[in-house]
C-alpha cells in the first residue's frame, strides 16, 4: 500500500476570494483560479494568433501578395508568432498546467508564493492586449518573433518598442512564475515524500524553471539594448555605427533555444501523467526520464548557435554547437522509448487523451528527426530560411505542445469542473486536428528543400499547388477548433458527471473532490509515494467523503 | 525589480491571508536568491555582450580613451565598505540593539547614495557621452544598469530603517525578513560591482 489518506476534516475551508465566476477575474490568490486563468487567457490568444495564422495561409494561396500588403504580412508573421510563443504556449504549459498541478503533486495546499503567483498572471493580459493594439496604432512590428537587427532598427519603431515591452513584461511573467516552481517543488514538498517520488511533471517543471531563471534574463538585457538602439540611437546592434548584429543573435538565440525545451519539457511531463493512467501501467524507466530531463535541461543551455550557422559563425563553433546538439537527440530518445515502452503490453483506452498524446509522440519524432537533420552544417546551410525549418518548427511546437495541451485539456477537464469532455466530438476533434497538422507542415517540408524562402509574402508560381494543399489542411486546423469549443461549453453546462476520479488515476490531484475543494483537501494531503503503481497499487475507493465540493 | 514581491503570509500577522489555517515555513529568502540568479543572469548578458564587443570590434583609434582610475576605485571602496556596515546593522538587530541597527542603517544608504553621487561625476567629467560609440554605450549601459540596481537598493534601506525606526516597526529580531533580503540584495550589488569594475576598468 503506498497511499495514506488522513481522515478529513469535517468542515470545510471557506475562501476569501470571490465566489462563483468573478473568481476568473479576481486578483485570485488560489494557484486553481490562476491556473484556469492562464489556461482560459492562453486559449483566447491562441484564437486570436490562429486567426493570424489563417490569414497567412490565405495571403500563401497565391504566388503574389494580394490579400494583404506585404508589410502588412510582415505584422501578421511578428504577430502570429510573438502571440503563439509568448501567449498561448509558454504560458499555458508552464503556467496553466503547472499552477494548477504541481502543489497536488507536491502535497501542497498553494504554490510557494501566491501572491507573485498572481502578480505573474496578471502581467500576460495586459501585455498581450498592449502587443495586439499596436497593430492599429501605428502599425506592428515587422521583424518576425526574432527581431533581428538591423531590420528591428530600420522598421517603424513605435511598433517595435511596444514589441519589445510586450516581450519583457511576458518574460518578467515567466521568470516569477519559475521562481515560484523552483520553490515549490523544492520546498514545499509534503513530508515524507522524497524528490524521487514526484510524479514526471514536477521534474519537467523543475528543468524548465531553471532554464527560465538562467536565459529569460539574458533576453530582457539584449531587448533593453535594442530598445536603446532604437531610440536613443546607440549602436550596440548596428553596423553603421560600429556595432555588431551577431552577438545579438548570439544573446537572443541563447534565451530563445532553450526557450523551445521551455514549450517543449512541460509538454514531456504531462505526456508522462497522461500516459500510464490511461494504459494501466507504470511510467516506464522513471529514473532515466529524470536523468534525461535533467540532461535536456544542461544541453539545451549550450547548443544555441546552431541556429547561426549561416551567420558567419567559425568552423570551431560550428562543430561544437552540431555535436552538443546531435546529443540532445540522446535523453529525448531515451523520453520517446520510455513513452513506447509504457503503451506497450498496456490495457489502453483509447480516449481522446491517449489519442493527442500518441499523436504528439507521432509528431515529435517527425520533428525530432528534422532537428537532427538540421543541426548537421552541410544540411543547414542549404535550408536555412526556407519552409523546411517552419514545418522543423511546428511538428515541434504545434505537433508536440499543442497536441499535448488537447491532450491536457480532455484528461484534466473533468477534475478541473466535475464534467466529463464528449469523447466522441473530442475524437472527432483529434482526427481533423492530426490531419488538418500534417497536411498542412508535411507538405512544407518539400517546398523548403527545393528553395521557398520563409516569411515572405510572395514566393515563385512553382510552388503554388504545394502551398495550396498546405492551406487547405491550414483550413481543417482552424475548423478543428469548432467541434473543441463546442464540446467544451455543452459539456460545462450539460456534460455527464465526472465524479472525482472518472481515469482511475493515483496521482494526489485524483484523490480529491472535483473540482477541488479550497486548498487541495479538507484534511492532510495524502501520502503518495508510487505515483505510477498501477496494477500494483488498488486505486483508493470513493473519495467522496474526503474533499467536499467548493 | 525590487526584491520585496515574493510576500507570503506574514507569520506574525493574525488575520489569516485567504481564510488559511495552514502555515509552511518561510521561502521567501530561497525565492530572493533564485530571483537573483536571475537578476545576475541580465548583467551576465551584457558583460558577454562587452567582451565580445571588445574582442570582435576593435574601436578606431581617436575613440580609445583611458578611463581614469581614482574615482571608480574610490566608488569599490565605498560599495564595499557599505557592505560591511550593513552587516553591522543587521549584528545590531539581531543584538535587540535597535538605535544601533539604525545608525549603521543609515551609514550604509549614505555610502550607497555618496556612491551614486560619484557616479553622477565621473558620467559628467567622462569626454564622451552614450552615442559616441559602442565602447562609450556599453560603458553607459552597463554602469547605468547598475546604478539603477544601487539607487533601488538605497530606497530599500531607507524603508528598512522606517521599519525599524517607527513605533510598533514591524522589523525586530525576530521578524527580520525585509532586512535579511535586502543586506543580501545589496552583497549582490556590491559583488556585481566588482566584477563590472575588473571588466570594465581594469581590464
Amino acid at each position: 500500500m503506498t497511499i495514506s489518506i488522513p481522515p478529513s476534516n469535517p468542515e470545510p475551508l471557506k475562501s476569501l476570494q470571490p465566489k462563483g465566476w468573478m473568481r476568473y477575474l479576481s486578483f485570485s490568490l488560489d494557484h486553481k483560479v490562476i491556473g484556469l486563468q492562464y489556461m482560459v487567457c492562453g486559449f483566447i490568444f491562441y484564437l486570436i494568433g490562429g486567426a493570424l495564422a489563417s490569414a497567412i495561409r490565405i495571403e500563401l494561396t497565391s504566388p503574389m501578395s494580394d490579400f494583404m500588403a506585404r508589410d502588412v504580412y510582415n505584422q501578421v508573421l511578428t504577430l502570429h508568432g510573438t502571440i503563439m510563443i509568448f501567449l498561448w504556449i509558454v504560458p499555458v504549459v508552464n503556467g496553466a498546467f503547472g499552477n494548477y498541478l504541481i502543489p497536488f503533486y507536491v502535497g501542497a495546499r498553494d504554490m510557494a508564493f501566491p501572491r507573485l503567483n498572481a502578480v505573474a498572471f496578471w502581467l500576460i493580459p495586459p501585455a498581450g492586449l498592449m502587443l495586439i493594439s499596436s497593430y492599429f496604432i501605428n502599425g506592428a512590428a515587422q521583424s518576425g518573433w526574432t527581431a533581428y537587427p538591423p531590420l528591428s532598427i530600420t522598421t517603424p519603431a513605435a511598433g517595435q518598442i511596444i514589441w519589445i515591452i510586450s516581450v519583457l513584461l511576458l518574460g518578467g511573467s515567466s521568470i516569477f512564475g519559475g521562481i515560484n516552481f523552483i520553490a515549490t517543488i523544492l520546498k514545499l514538498r509534503r513530508p515524507g515524500l522524497k524528490l524521487m517520488q514526484l510524479p514526471m511533471y514536477c521534474w519537467a517543471m523543475l528543468g524548465t524553471s531553471i532554464l527560465v531563471v538562467l536565459s529569460t534574463p539574458v533576453l530582457a538585457g539584449t531587448l533593453i539594448l535594442l530598445s536603446f538602439d532604437i531610440v536613443a540611437h546607440t549602436g550596440f546592434f548596428n553596423p553603421e555605427l560600429g556595432g555588431n548584429v551577431i552577438v545579438y543573435q548570439h544573446l537572443f538565440w541563447f534565451y530563445s533555444h532553450p526557450a523551445v525545451y521551455i514549450m517543449v519539457l512541460p509538454a514531456f511531463g504531462l505526456v508522462s501523467e497522461i500516459l500510464p493512467v490511461h494504459c494501466r501501467k507504470p511510467l516506464f524507466g522513471y529514473t532515466t526520464m529524470v536523468y534525461s530531463i535533467m540532461g535536456i535541461v544542461f544541453l539545451g543551455l549550450i547548443v544555441w548557435a546552431h541556429h547561426m550557422f549561416t551567420s558567419g559563425t567559425p568552423p570551431w563553433m560550428r562543430l561544437f554547437f552540431t555535436i552538443a546538439t546531435a546529443f540532445i537527440a540522446v535523453p529525448t530518445g531515451i523520453k520517446f522509448f520510455n513513452w513506447v515502452a509504457t503503451l506497450w503490453g498496456g490495457r489502453i483506452s483509447l480516449n481522446t487523451a491517449i489519442l493527442f498524446s500518441c499523436g504528439f509522440i507521432v509528431n515529435f519524432v517527425l520533428g525530432g528527426i528534422t532537428g537532427v537533420a538540421l543541426a548537421q552544417v552541410p544540411f543547414d546551410v542549404h535550408v536555412h530560411d526556407t519552409y523546411f525549418v517552419v514545418a522543423h518548427f511546428h511538428y515541434i511546437v504545434y505537433g508536440g505542445s499543442v497536441f499535448v495541451i488537447f491532450s491536457s485539456i480532455y484528461h484534466w477537464f473533468p477534475k478541473a469542473t466535475g464534467k466529463m469532455l464528449n469523447e466522441n466530438l473530442g475524437r472527432f476533434h483529434f482526427l481533423i486536428t492530426f490531419i488538418g497538422f500534417n497536411l498542412c507542415f508535411a507538405p512544407q517540408h518539400w517546398l523548403g528543400l527545393n528553395g521557398m524562402p520563409r516569411r515572405v509574402a510572395e514566393y515563385d508560381p512553382q510552388f503554388t499547388f504545394v502551398n495550396q494543399i498546405s492551406s487547405a489542411g491550414a483550413l481543417l486546423m482552424a475548423l478543428s477548433t469548432l467541434p473543441f469549443l463546442w464540446n467544451v461549453f455543452h459539456s460545462l453546462f450539460k456534460g455527464d458527471e465526472a465524479g472525482d476520479n472518472p481515469w482511475r488515476g493515483l496521482t494526489p490531484e485524483w484523490l480529491t473532490s472535483s473540482p477541488p475543494p479550497v486548498e487541495n483537501w479538507n484534511g492532510e494531503a495524502p501520502l503518495v509515494t508510487e505515483p505510477y503503481g498501477y496494477g500494483k497499487t488498488k486505486v483508493p475507493e470513493p473519495l467522496n467523503q474526503i474533499g467536499t465540493k467548493d | 525589480m525590487t526584491t520585496t514581491t515574493p510576500l507570503e503570509k506574514d507569520s506574525q500577522s493574525e488575520v489569516p491571508e485567504k481564510g488559511s489555517t495552514h502555515e509552511h515555513a518561510d521561502h521567501r529568502l530561497f525565492g530572493l536568491i533564485t530571483f537573483l540568479i536571475a537578476d545576475g543572469m541580465t548583467f551576465a548578458g551584457f558583460f558577454a555582450a562587452y567582451l565580445t564587443f571588445k574582442a570582435v570590434n576593435p574601436l578606431l583609434p581617436d575613440a580609445i580613451y583611458e578611463l581614469e582610475l581614482p574615482l571608480p576605485t574610490l566608488n569599490t571602496v565605498l560599495l564595499l565598505v557599505s557592505s560591511a556596515t550593513f552587516h553591522r546593522a543587521g549584528n545590531a538587530l539581531q543584538k535587540q540593539n535597535s538605535k544601533l541597527c539604525q545608525k549603521w542603517l543609515l551609514i550604509t544608504a549614505s555610502l550607497g547614495l555618496a556612491f551614486l553621487a560619484s557616479q553622477m561625476v565621473e558620467y559628467f567629467t567622462l569626454p564622451f557621452g552614450l552615442t559616441d560609440n559602442l565602447y562609450a554605450s556599453t560603458f553607459y549601459a552597463l554602469t547605468g544598469f547598475h546604478g539603477l540596481h544601487v539607487t533601488l537598493g538605497s530606497i530599500l534601506i531607507f524603508i528598512v530603517w522606517w521599519q525599524v525606526k517607527a513605533p510598533g516597526g514591524q522589523l525586530t529580531h525576530k521578524n527580520s525578513f525585509l532586512l535579511e533580503a535586502a543586506e543580501l540584495y545589496w552583497h549582490f550589488v556590491d559583488g556585481i560591482w566588482v566584477i563590472l569594475f575588473i571588466i570594465l576598468y581594469l581590464l
